[in-house]
This record gives structure tokens, C-alpha cells and sequence, in this order.
């Protein structure tokens, strides 16, 4: 059986026990699906056989969907390798080995966890940190009415200090998603980190979401804050943060793979969130960030609504993209 | 800002410096070379690819003129092909008009509201214009506060009128410019996707009912492939007369300044390249470039140093050091100046040849800064005139008043002397910059 057809009987098992997630999917990933495949699609009636004018214009595809550099060259080493071994001359056939090695570059090494590590007993805390304008306390927002409608005790903690009107903007989200809310303007925000959740084991918060400011990578002195605010957790709350999400905007070009290094580098990074994704037509990001970075994505946004923001899955995101060769 | 550019194109071009003239094998490298510095810039690729063919079509056709070497003629090629992909001319934002209406559009989070308050900071000061700012982001919870806040630090009048009808909003606010005197009336609007035809519809609705003189779009600078399709989007519903890079000051390759320009012909007005709310600098093709060239930015800064330090400051401190008398005391003066600069390693990285000398990447504490000034304000006026003086049991009390360690005041110390040869040397004409 084809990976095709294995695909699509996952997803379709799936979209029986979850239809909503799968027509999310398809629907965040319109933009994409239809600049990324009808290209590879027109390539495949373009020529008949693999040639070396096909991997050009094979490369200029998936560079123009934001995959990244580097991900495309090795990728086109590899095809060209397989192609050469198995000895594949029709392209309809080979474009079924594009889908396959685009998918093992994600499912490669294994780090590929979507599971949010809740705590038992106590707060569980998730740090989050990204430069400025991915969205971090809307991706707060929509995680706070996720668990809030599991029935979890939710709080936020405003660690942005710096944004004129973040604090307020925190503020109203955790009045209408009815969470508990911790901040103070213009001060250290490691003093509100320490408040906040002092705060939260009083009132015996289940999940603390603290946002922080947005800082760009190469700031020396912000990148020094976040060390600060961690140590602030640990001291607080043993074993904390239980969860740092790096925020990305999905239609960052290869700046993207440099934010995750970097904020890999000074703070354990323990997964991804993948912003904006329906509005950019080149979500190929996220390929790039887990062959250069090895950091799983664990939720996307596929929309604005409140429930737009899903689990990461592989599956529904391959199909999502090529469903139409499917 | 786009250093990495720079540091791809220079090793590609160093490649072909001995050879005797361009060929087709000998600029294969390096023109391989560019084309992948430019992709990983998140140039679009098609840009990319139009660029090659000219610099190829241009380099192997070209005459190697006796006055060039092929490397120094393939950096002109390269160089002049860039100017014109970022666009020729700078032109200027239109101020003319009594009020002149401008309106910033975007999408989520590219930073529209930030970039309004430094605009309307620049037409204040560069200017002399007295700015309304206009909140008409119904959308995102905060969004008025945030502008508000802004406003409100830069002493700028701030019009509201609720999350009710943005085209109202817009209309009453030209109203109560006219009313109070107001002559640049700057919008700030919601962020959305150029696919949302509904939220599009409004910018339109505004559009129609305003008639702004500047629609410009606000464009993260960070933004990959898509970027063009976000541009065009909003080029086709609004006819925007103008961009603004934002985020510049990030470790962004920037590729995203080539494509714009050479896709859409609409030109790149300023770039965002700090958070403090003066860090907007006017966009010149040329300039930047010489800078994506390694060939520095001498004029940039020159435009920086002059909007922040004064004329006679600046004269004061240069006849110090010309006649050797600056000390400790000029010293901390010129810090301060220094700081009004914004983040020192922007500066650096725009000297001539910063990557060779190895100050492109610095990365520089602010804090560290801080202590440097520390150890200098626990100095009397008298040591502050005479550091020759400073022998241990000064310098531990010093120490002891800064809380800093002994070392760090002798490191101190000897950067200041170094520093005071180094002026002597280039006042006495006896160093050559390093151009």
C-alpha cells in the first residue's frame, strides 16, 4: 500500500472520531495547500520524466514554501540519491517519495511529543517566550479556554511589563475566558512572576500560564530577564516550569529557525507553537524547525476563534496539505 | 541588519580576486554563493533568480576597464544591480498637505501601533508637525490602551472614540484635527490577513471616506516567502504608497527589503530598528546597499549622531581630543551620548568593515555600560581630570563606591588610555581609516 492510501485511511479513521479537527486542518491549511501543491502538481504535468530541469524547479518549489535552506538542499540530496538507487524515472510515482521523505523529515528522531506535561498535584506552570508579535497571550488566551472547558482551574500571569497595554490586554482575556489573573505594570517582571505564583498555589491553580515580554534573540539583556524569571519559577515551585513554549509566526521566513536555536540555547525549550498558520501560504516552517532544531511542534493556530488553535498532528497536517494528489 | 548578506557576498567575491577576468567558470562560485545567501535571507526565490541572471549577463558581457580589477568590477556590478533592486531614490513621506492624513495597514503583530508612535515622534521633531494620533484597532483587546500609553509618553494627543465604527472614528477625527490645529493626522488600524475580505472591506470603507495621502503598510521584517503575497494583497485593495520594515533590529537577514521593492515598485519609506519609540530611521537604497556589501554606513550614523547630539557637544568634545585633554569627565559625557544612540552594536554594525574587524556581531549588555558609568561617577571631579592619579587605595575606594571589583576599574582605565592614543593618532592624521 502506497503512503497515499495509508494516509488516508489514518486520517479518515480519524475524521470519524474527530471530525472538527480534520476540517480545521483542511481549512487552516487552504492557503498553503493551494500555492505549495498546485505547483507541484503543474511540475508533475510539466514533465513526464525526472530530470535535471525538474529538480530545479522542484527545489524553487519547496523553497518558496519557507521549508528552509539548508532542509531543501539535503532533501534534494536525498531524492536525488533515491531516485538514482530505485531508479525512478515517471514523476507522478516519485511525487508519492516527496510526500514520504517531507514526512520522515518530520517524524525523524523521534522528539515528536505533543503531550503537555501537567502536574498531579500543584500548578502546573508554562512559560511563554517569543519575540515580538507572534501572538503569545493570544496563544495564552485560547490555551487558558482549552483547559478551562476541561474543567481546570486556569491562571494567567501578566510577565510583560515592558508593551505599553499588554497587561491590559491579559486582563481582559482572563475575564472572558473566567481565568484567575496576576499582574502589576511598570516593575520587574520577575517581582510579578514571584507574586503571581504565590498567588496560585493559594488559590491552588491547576494550570499558570505566564506570558512574557517579546523579545527579539539577539537582545542580551532580554534573553538575561527570561534566565531571571526561570530561576524566580524554580525557587517557587519545584520541578517549574513544567512547560517553556517558544511562539513562532508561521510566516517568519528562515529568521524562524534562528529564534528556536537561540531560545533553545538560553532556556529549555520544550516545544512549539506555530502561530498564524491559515494566513500564510507557506507553512513548510515547520519541516524546517524540526530537521534544523529537532523541537516539536505542539499546537498550531488554524484560525482566530477560541477552538482554533489544535494539538499539533503530523498526520492531519501532511494530509491537510497534499489531499488533493491523494 | 542584513550583515549576513554582507558576510556571504564578501566570501564569494573574495574567491574571484586574483583571477585575471570574468568567466563564466570563475564567477560559478560565487554566484552560487549569492544565490544561496540571498535565499536563506528569505529573499523571494523568484527575485533571487532575476537578480543571477542580471549580475551573470552583466558580468561575462563586461569589459574589464584597466581602472578595475574583476573582483572590484563584479562588486560594482553586484552593487549597482542591489541599488536598483531596492528601488533608485528615496522618496520621502508626503507632509504637504494641511491636515495630511496617513493610515498604517498590516497584519497581526507586524507592529502598526509601535510604528505610529514613532511617526508621529518623527514628523514632530524632523518636521515641526503637531501629530493627532487616531485609535481605530476596535479588534484587539488593549490595542487602544497600548496606543494611548504611547501617546501619552511622547506627549502626543491621542483621538478615541470606542470600538464602534472605525470609519466614524476616522471621520470625527479629522474633524476635531481641523478643530485643534492638528496637521498630520496618523491612523492606526487593526491588524488583518489580506485574504480577510470583510476586515479589507473596512480599510477600504476608510479609504473612501478619508482619503488618506500615505496608505502604508507595516511589514515584519522577519517575514519568509509569503511576504509578497501579503504585499500584493494589500497593493490591490488599497493602493499603498508606501512600506515599513519593522523589526530590523532582530539578527533578520532583511531579505524581504529586495523583495518588495523589486515585485511591487512600492517604495520602502523607513525601517524599525529599536524599541525605543525614536528608533525609525528614513530608508536609502544606496546606503543599504553599501552596507548588505560590507562597505559600511558612514552616513546612517552620521543622520543618527546629528538627530540626538548636538552640534556644539559634539565640537566641544572633538577639540578635546584633538588637543589630547579629554578625560574621564568628556569621557562619561560622550557615553551618555552614546547611549542616546540606542543599542551601541546597531552602530557598530554599520562602521566600514565591521564584520573583518569582528564587531558585526557584538553583542553588548546595556548593564556593562551602566557599571562603566558607575566606576566613573565614584570618581571625584578632581581624578575624574587627572586618572594618572589613581593609585591602589583610590581606586579600591572606588571599587568599593561602584561595587564593582578592582579590576574592572583598571580595565577601565586602560580602554581609556588606549582609547585617548587612538584619537591622538587620528587627529595627527597618522592612521588611515580603514576603507
Amino acid at each position: 500500500m502506497g503512503l497515499f492510501d495509508k494516509l488516508k485511511n489514518i486520517v479518515s479513521k480519524k475524521k470519524e472520531e474527530n471530525k472538527e479537527t480534520t476540517e480545521l486542518y483542511d481549512k487552516g491549511l487552504e492557503k498553503t495547500r493551494k500555492e505549495f501543491v498546485s505547483k507541484l502538481s503543474l511540475l508533475g504535468i510539466k514533465y513526464n520524466k525526472v530530470s535535471d530541469a525538474y529538480f530545479e524547479e522542484l527545489e524553487d518549489v519547496l523553497l518558496s514554501a519557507d521549508i528552509g535552506v539548508n532542509t531543501v538542499f539535503k532533501f534534494m540530496d536525498r531524492l536525488k540519491e533515491r531516485v538514482k538507487k530505485e531508479k525512478i524515472e515517471d514523476t507522478k510515482y516519485l511525487m508519492e517519495v516527496i510526500v514520504d521523505e517531507l514526512f520522515i523529515i518530520y517524524v525523524n528522531n523521534e522528539n515528536l511529543s505533543t503531550k503537555i506535561n501537567i502536574q498531579e498535584n500543584g500548578p502546573t506552570v508554562i512559560l511563554m517566550v517569543g519575540v515580538n508579535g507572534v501572538g503569545k497571550t493570544t496563544t495564552i488566551a485560547k490555551l487558558a479556554y482549552k483547559y478551562k472547558s476541561m474543567g481546570k482551574k486556569v491562571m494567567m500571569i501578566a510577565g510583560d511589563t515592558f508593551r505599553a497595554g499588554a497587561f491590559e490586554q491579559l486582563k481582559i482575556w482572563a475575564e472572558r475566558t473566567g481565568s484567575l489573573f496576576y499582574g502589576k505594570e511598570n516593575i520587574d517582571p520577575a517581582g510579578v512572576v514571584y507574586d503571581g505564583l504565590e498567588m496560585a498555589k493559594k488559590e491552588n491553580a491547576d494550570i499558570v500560564f505566564i506570558d512574557t515580554a517579546g523579545r527579539l534573540q539577539n537582545k542580551v539583556n532580554l534573553m538575561k530577564e527570561l534566565e531571571k524569571i526561570n530561576k524566580v519559577i524554580e525557587k517557587i515551585i519545584e520541578g517549574a516550569p513544567h512547560e517553556t513554549l517558544l511562539v513562532i509566526d508561521a510566516s517568519t521566513g528562515q529568521n524562524g529557525i534562528l529564534q528556536a536555536k537561540s531560545f533553545k540555547e538560553i532556556t529549555n525549550i520544550t516545544g512549539i507553537v506555530l502561530t498564524k498558520l491559515d494566513g500564510t501560504a507557506k507553512g513548510g516552517i515547520v519541516l524546517a524547525i524540526k530537521e534544523e532544531v529537532d523541537l516539536p511542534v505542539k499546537f498550531v493556530g488554524l484560525g482566530e476563534k477560541m477552538e482554533d488553535l489544535q494539538t499539533f498532528d503530523i498526520e492531519e497536517y501532511i494530509y491537510g496539505l497534499f489531499k488533493d494528489m491523494v | 541588519m542584513f550583515e549576513y548578506i554582507g558576510d556571504r557576498l564578501t566570501n564569494a567575491i573574495k574567491n574571484i580576486r586574483g583571477m585575471g577576468r570574468i568567466t563564466e567558470e570563475n564567477i560559478g562560485d560565487a554566484l552560487r554563493e549569492i544565490r544561496m545567501a540571498l535565499l536563506e535571507a528569505d529573499v523571494n526565490y523568484v527575485v533571487v533568480k532575476e537578480f543571477i541572471n542580471a549580475i551573470k549577463e552583466k558580468a561575462i558581457g563586461a569589459e574589464v576597464d584597466k581602472s578595475l580589477k574583476p573582483d572590484e568590477l563584479f562588486i560594482k556590478l553586484v552593487k549597482d544591480e542591489l541599488v536598483s533592486l531596492l528601488g533608485g531614490d528615496y522618496v520621502p513621506l508626503e507632509t504637504s498637505k494641511n491636515p495630511t492624513i496617513l493610515m498604517l495597514v498590516g497584519l497581526q503583530g507586524s507592529g502598526k501601533t509601535t510604528t505610529a508612535g514613532k511617526l508621529a515622534n518623527f514628523l514632530r521633531k524632523k518636521h515641526a508637525k503637531n501629530p493627532l494620533l487616531v485609535a481605530c484597532d476596535i479588534y484587539r483587546p488593549a490595542a487602544i490602551e497600548q496606543l494611548e500609553t504611547i501617546g501619552k509618553s511622547l506627549g502626543i494627543e491621542v483621538f478615541t472614540e470606542g470600538k464602534e465604527n472605525p470609519v466614524k472614528i476616522v471621520t470625527d477625527a479629522l474633524e476635531y484635527a481641523k478643530e485643534n490645529k492638528k496637521d498630520y493626522i496618523l491612523i492606526d488600524t487593526a491588524g488583518r490577513l489580506q485574504i480577510d475580505t470583510e476586515l479589507m472591506q473596512e480599510l477600504k470603507d476608510i479609504t473612501n471616506a478619508v482619503h488618506p495621502d500615505e496608505t502604508i503598510l507595516v511589514i515584519d521584517a522577519m517575514m519568509g516567502q509569503d511576504a509578497i503575497n501579503v504585499i500584493q494583497g494589500f497593493h490591490d485593495a488599497l493602493s499603498l504608497t508606501g512600506t515599513i520594515l519593522t523589526k530590523l533590529d532582530g539578527n533578520t537577514k532583511g531579505g524581504v527589503a529586495l523583495s518588495v521593492r523589486h515585485l511591487t515598485h512600492i517604495p520602502i519609506k523607513f525601517v524599525g530598528d529599536s524599541e525605543k519609540l525614536d528608533g525609525l530611521s528614513e530608508f536609502y537604497p544606496e546606503r543599504m546597499a553599501n552596507r548588505i556589501l560590507d562597505m559600511g554606513d558612514i552616513l546612517s550614523i552620521a543622520d543618527k549622531v546629528e538627530s540626538v547630539i548636538s552640534e556644539s557637544e559634539a565640537l566641544d568634545t572633538a577639540r578635546k581630543m584633538k588637543k589630547g585633554t579629554f578625560d574621564l569627565e568628556d569621557f562619561l559625557t560622550t557615553l551618555k551620548q552614546i547611549k542616546k544612540l540606542g543599542p551601541l552594536e546597531n552602530i557598530l554594525k554599520m562602521l566600514p568593515q565591521a564584520r573583518k574587524m569582528g564587531i558585526n556581531n557584538i553583542n553588548i549588555d546595556p548593564k556593562d555600560m551602566a557599571h562603566i558609568e558607575a566606576i566613573i561617577l565614584s570618581m571625584t571631579p578632581y581624578e575624574r581630570h587627572n586618572p594618572d592619579c589613581l593609585k591602589a587605595t583610590r581606586k579600591q575606594r572606588i571599587a568599593k563606591g561602584s561595587g564593582r571589583s578592582v579590576e574592572e576599574v583598571n580595565r577601565l582605565l586602560k580602554q581609556f588610555e588606549e582609547m585617548k592614543k587612538m584619537m591622538k593618532m587620528v587627529s595627527s592624521g597618522n592612521m588611515k581609516m580603514p576603507f
